[in-house]
């Protein structure tokens, strides 16, 4: 196994992740999308309908633009559809990539754990990190939430407590793997566990709140989009997660069987 | 060949890829990854360096569904 192979089977396993995704997304997050575009534009719509009641045949799609006049020529049944498709895939496959080269550098490195076993970590730790805690922190909205004024401040603010999410990961594998040389593996873990809540919890405490939900806007429709955004990712995060494990284990089993062919023929 | 050494393949300790021979291809993997969540999570958002907003409208339930601040 090679740095290579971690990486285009990294590649394979996020791009199935994100076609599954992308599934996911069509069932449990796209209703309560819809449900949130026709709530604005219903509320957009008084000042235009009071005028002419009966909207001139403009059945062409609406595309929920966000403050730009023009509507561009994409229609919604592109963005539930491919466009989706295009953004699960995409991230799909780059998060593929990074899983795959953290598990190529975890692998061996964590006492005697089999690289099938580093690499099942990787995933999972890189879901906790990249995906449930950014969303405990910065829930995602639907459209129709947030104004468009503070888009600079809230996308600064998500990927900064993202970054510092994913470096808290890294530095308390760092520390677990200093304790891991005097103390024992069940140490290791709780001290990286502790590690990585200080700093997130810290970041939390400390980083501005962001709350521009409406109070009209129904709490339901709220929830439904965010729990449906955190099962999208988690059935990207989980079919990236075991595929790349699976593929990682067929790699590892031939080449333990190699090492020990060859150790039985120079044996004899 | 299991009979006469059944244990084999889980006493083969796991040998770790060196760093050298790794970082090229985290940097590849790190840029390819910088520019592709650019254009899913952000550009035409806070940031635009494409003008219009097709780029937006088309990754857009996908950006609100990944957890991106879209808007
Ligand atoms: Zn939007």
């Amino acid at each position: 196994m090679n740095a290579r192979s971690f990486l285009i089977n990294g590649l394979i396993a996020g791009l199935l992740g994100g076609l599954i995704a992308f599934v996911v997304a069509i069932g449990v997050g796209e209703p309560a999308i819809d449900d949130a575009i026709a709530l604005e534009e219903s509320a957009a719509a008084p000042a235009e309908t009071e005028a002419h009641s009966h909207a001139e045949g403009e059945e062409e799609g609406h595309t929920h633009s966000h403050g730009d006049e023009e509507e561009g020529g994409i229609t919604r049944g592109q963005q539930a559809g491919p466009g989706l498709a295009t953004a699960t895939g995409l991230i799909g496959v780059i998060l593929g990539g990074l899983v795959g080269i953290a598990a190529a550098f975890a692998a061996g490195r964590f006492g005697r754990l089999s690289p099938v076993a580093t690499t099942a970590l990787v995933a999972g730790a890189g879901f906790v990190a990249v995906v449930l805690v950014p969303w405990l922190k910065y829930p995602p909205n639907p459209p129709a939430v947030g104004s468009g004024d503070t888009i600079g401040e809230r996308t600064a603010l998500y990927f900064g407590f993202l970054a510092i999410s994913v470096l808290a990961v890294l530095a308390a594998v760092i520390i677990a793997r200093q304790v891991l040389a005097s103390r024992s593996a069940w140490t290791a873990t709780a001290v990286a566990g502790a590690v990585y809540l200080a700093v997130v919890g810290i970041a939390t405490l400390v980083m501005a709140p962001i709350d521009e939900v409406p109070d009209s806007f129904p709490a339901n429709t709220l929830f439904e989009f965010r729990v449906g955004s955190l099962l999208t990712q988690a059935s990207l995060w989980l079919v990236l997660g075991v595929v790349l494990t699976g593929l990682v284990h067929r790699a590892w089993t031939r080449e333990a069987a190699d090492v020990a062919r060859r150790e039985a023929a120079a044996a004899l | 060949m299991s009979q006469l050494n059944p244990t084999a393949p889980a006493t083969v300790a796991p040998v770790s890829i060196p760093v050298r021979e790794l970082a090229p291809w985290a940097l590849f993997a790190a840029l390819l990854a910088v520019v592709v969540t650019y254009f899913v999570g952000a550009e035409q958002g806070a940031f635009s360096l494409i003008s219009g907003s097709d780029v937006h409208e088309w990754v857009h339930d996908g950006r609100h569904l990944l957890g991106f601040p879209c808007h």
